[in-house]
């Protein structure tokens, strides 16, 4: 009798995991590709990053390049108001180095004894300087879209990973859809909407952006556009891969110190988990219990 | 359990000049060393230790955090992310706090399902089971409240649909919402007073917990078998046979919490919630925290208006009627015996209901639409009819099996290896530990 209930009940729960799945699926179906009604169209590639995983670390080449293409590219327009130029020792880059590359950068400060505003060089405990005053001035440059504040895109963005796949997250470690997003993103421009797809003036289709068909942001990379010193590829994929492991940087500089921090946790739980284990084995030897 | 005689004897001439002013040591020895516990006590019931643990860890995060944070709309975000970035250890606080409300509530719920399986909350023990329940609600308005104070888009929004369930509420509505909110929007003043709330709250909850306490060691603890101790054959001392395999059991825990918080910690997060609240941008689907899931989807399920009750109020009285039934349960459940072990088809309508509650936090994740509505409302029926229909005939009409005569028999019976008796089947999974 136990046995049958046991097994009745796990068949209610496959059951029920079946008709979850189903439902997703035929909610799927139900999409048009020429109105499509869930975002996004296509889902994040999943690429392999340096930072995954339980040992992940970051390669500071990769992020010094993602530095490159942000300073080059992205800052025109997106700010990054929480990182400081002292974070990027993270980088591997050294203190003079450092003040260096703030120093390329003016600082809007003050006010000074006269009581006047007033412009100096960048110091490493300033932050990024934005490219705009204010979010209004962002958004009339940019045509009524203010471009989000990247110090934290690579956290703020990620795309419904669905039932069974977040179970399996949990084990595989995935923690990178951030990433994930903003790589798909940068690679998923110039290609042709489906046919009678309608897509609004002044936007730019693309099948991985999270709320809509397309986006006011242009393509923003092409081949060729930043140089790299250390041979890597000049290619919009490799672009969109360092800018993206530096955003990742840039949302969770402590990521190596936490999952360092992490192995000898786990280590000393499970050491002493078992040295207590075993102690209540001997305690409760001779108690049938 | 509590016989009422002290066995403290005091040693030394500190112990002796303390328990005859204030017996502190005596309360302590008769509370966590000589204090009686069934020797047949599993590892479901190591999450009421489980469960302190998290809350003094909580308490010590927060109290921290509280020094590094501000509670006002231009600066909340901001100071959050100076505790991620600049605090030393602050990424390691936060972490823990933020994924330590969620596995407060992972314990919580196993420590319920283990009180409903085991049917904890049966005379003499319902008062200590509406305490637990007490405690949950608190819990959910301080999980709810520390949710907002980040001040992310879902902080905001979140906050917002939540405390706009209040004015579904007829005639003092709306006055309950303002005075929420302190105003008529989630503002500066709904933040500041979330904060004080958030900080005040488990205070409260530590409160209650030394009643759930209290309580619980004047009735004594139930067990697997659902039969009350008879003689002393039937327990152990607490101390060392319940503290060492309470030790276990939070290592274990504290090893999967651990997990999370330095390998997942943004799992049980949601991404909006590092974007900064923007009042002029709703999210494309505005959903709480995992733990309120069920009940989220519970209150989206009525989609119709009966009678005079619209389908705003219908889901909100749903939603609380849904949370009022755990109280009721002690008089809802009218079964003799206490233990599912011994009850065939409570066990089976137990774990349908654990797979219902499960679905409906599923369903509390997707966007209300299509045939996920029809699904919610299903759910929700088979939520309520487990509380008000199953519950209540189940234990008038099921023949529960033979139950042994005392703890120890039990234990003897399935140490034996569980043959000759059909009793012998309390060689169970949920028995063994």
């Amino acid at each position: 009798m136990k046995k049958i209930l046991t097994s009745l009940a796990l068949l209610g729960l496959v059951a029920a995991g079946t008709w979850m799945s189903s439902a997703g699926a035929i909610a799927a179906e139900e999409q048009n590709p020429a109105a499509p009604t869930h975002f996004p169209i296509n889902e994040p590639k999943e690429m392999s990053w340096s930072f995954a995983g339980p040992f992940g670390t970051y390669d500071k080449a990769q992020l010094q390049r993602g530095l490159k293409v942000y300073k080059e590219v992205c800052s025109a327009c997106h700010s990054m108001n929480l990182v400081a130029f002292r974070t990027l020792e993270g980088l591997g880059y050294s203190e003079a180095q450092i003040k260096t590359l703030a120093a390329e950068y003016t600082i809007h400060d003050g006010p000074n004894d006269a009581g006047d505003m007033f412009d100096r060089p960048g110091k490493p405990s300033d932050h990024f300087p934005a490219p705009f005053p204010n979010e209004q001035a962002a958004a009339s440059a940019n045509g009524g879209a203010a471009p989000p504040d990247m110090s934290l895109l690579a956290k703020a963005r990620g795309v419904e990973r669905g039932f069974p796949r977040f179970i399996f997250d949990i084990f595989t470690q995935y923690a990178q859809g951030g990433p994930d997003y903003i790589h798909s993103l940068l690679t998923g421009y110039d290609q042709t909407p489906p046919a009678g797809m309608v897509i609004p003036e002044g936007t730019h289709y693309n099948p991985y952006f999270l709320s809509g068909v397309s986006l006011k942001m242009p393509k923003p990379l092409s081949d060729g556009q930043v140089t790299y010193d250390d041979g890597s590829p000049q290619t919009v994929d490799q672009y969109a891969r360092d800018v993206s492991a530096f955003l990742m940087f840039a949302a969770e500089p402590h990521l190596e110190d936490r999952k360092k921090t992490g192995f000898r946790v786990m280590i000393f739980l499970l050491l002493f988990g078992a040295l207590v284990y075993m102690t209540k084995r001997r305690v409760w030897a001779d108690v049938a219990h | 359990m509590s016989e009422g005689h002290s066995t403290y004897t005091p040693k030394t001439g500190i112990e002796r000049w303390f328990d005859a002013r204030m017996p502190l040591p005596r309360l302590i020895y008769d509370s966590f060393v000589a204090y009686p516990v069934p020797r047949n006590l599993n590892y479901m019931w190591t999450f009421g230790g489980i469960l302190s643990i998290m809350l003094v860890a909580q308490i010590l995060t927060g109290i921290v955090l509280a020094m590094h944070y501000t509670s006002d709309t231009t600066l909340a975000f901001d100071s959050v992310e100076k505790i991620m970035r600049d605090v030393n250890s602050g990424w390691l606080l936060r972490y823990l706090h933020s994924n330590g409300a969620s596995f407060f509530f992972v314990a919580v719920y196993i420590h319920i399902f283990r009180g409903l399986f085991y049917g904890s909350y049966k005379a003499p023990r319902e008062l200590l089971w509406i305490l637990g329940c007490i405690i949950y609600l608190l819990m959910m308005a301080t999980g709810f409240m520390g949710y907002v104070l980040p001040w992310g888009q879902m902080s905001f929004w979140g906050a917002t649909v939540i405390t706009g369930f209040f004015s579904a509420i007829p005639l003092v509505g709306n006055w309950i919402q303002e005075l929420l909110l302190g105003g008529f929007a989630v503002d500066n003043p709904t933040l500041n007073r979330f904060f004080a709330l958030h900080y005040l709250l488990p205070f409260m909850i530590a409160g209650v917990v030394v009643l759930h306490i209290w309580a619980l060691h004047v009735v004594g603890q139930s067990n697997p078998t659902g039969i009350e101790v008879k003689s002393k054959t039937d327990t152990v001392a607490f101390t060392p046979y319940a503290t060492i395999k309470d030790a276990f059991g939070m290592i274990v825990f504290l090893l999967v919490f651990a997990y999370f918080v330095f390998y997942l910690p943004n799992y049980l997060g949601h991404p909006d919630n590092y974007t900064v609240a923007n009042p002029l941008k709703t999210p494309a689907h505005i959903v709480p925290e995992w733990y309120f899931l069920p009940f989220y989807a519970i209150l989206r399920a009525i989609t119709f208006n009966v009678g005079p009750i619209n389908s705003k109020l219908g889901g909100v009285l749903c939603m609380f009627g849904a949370i009022a039934m755990l109280f009721l349960v002690p008089w809802l459940d009218t079964s003799k015996v206490r233990s599912a072990v011994y009850r065939p088809w409570y066990k089976l309508f137990f774990w349908l209901f654990v797979a219902d509650a499960i679905l409906l936090g599923w369903l509390g994740s997707q966007p209300a639409e299509g045939s996920y509505v029809f699904m919610a409302q299903m759910a929700t029926l088979f939520y309520f009819a487990f509380f008000l229909v199953i519950m209540p005939v189940l234990g008038l009409i099921e023949t529960p099996r033979r139950l042994p005569n005392s703890i120890t028999e039990a234990v003897l019976e399935k140490n034996k290896g569980g043959s000759g008796h059909p009793a012998g089947a309390t060689a169970a999974p949920e028995t063994k530990g």
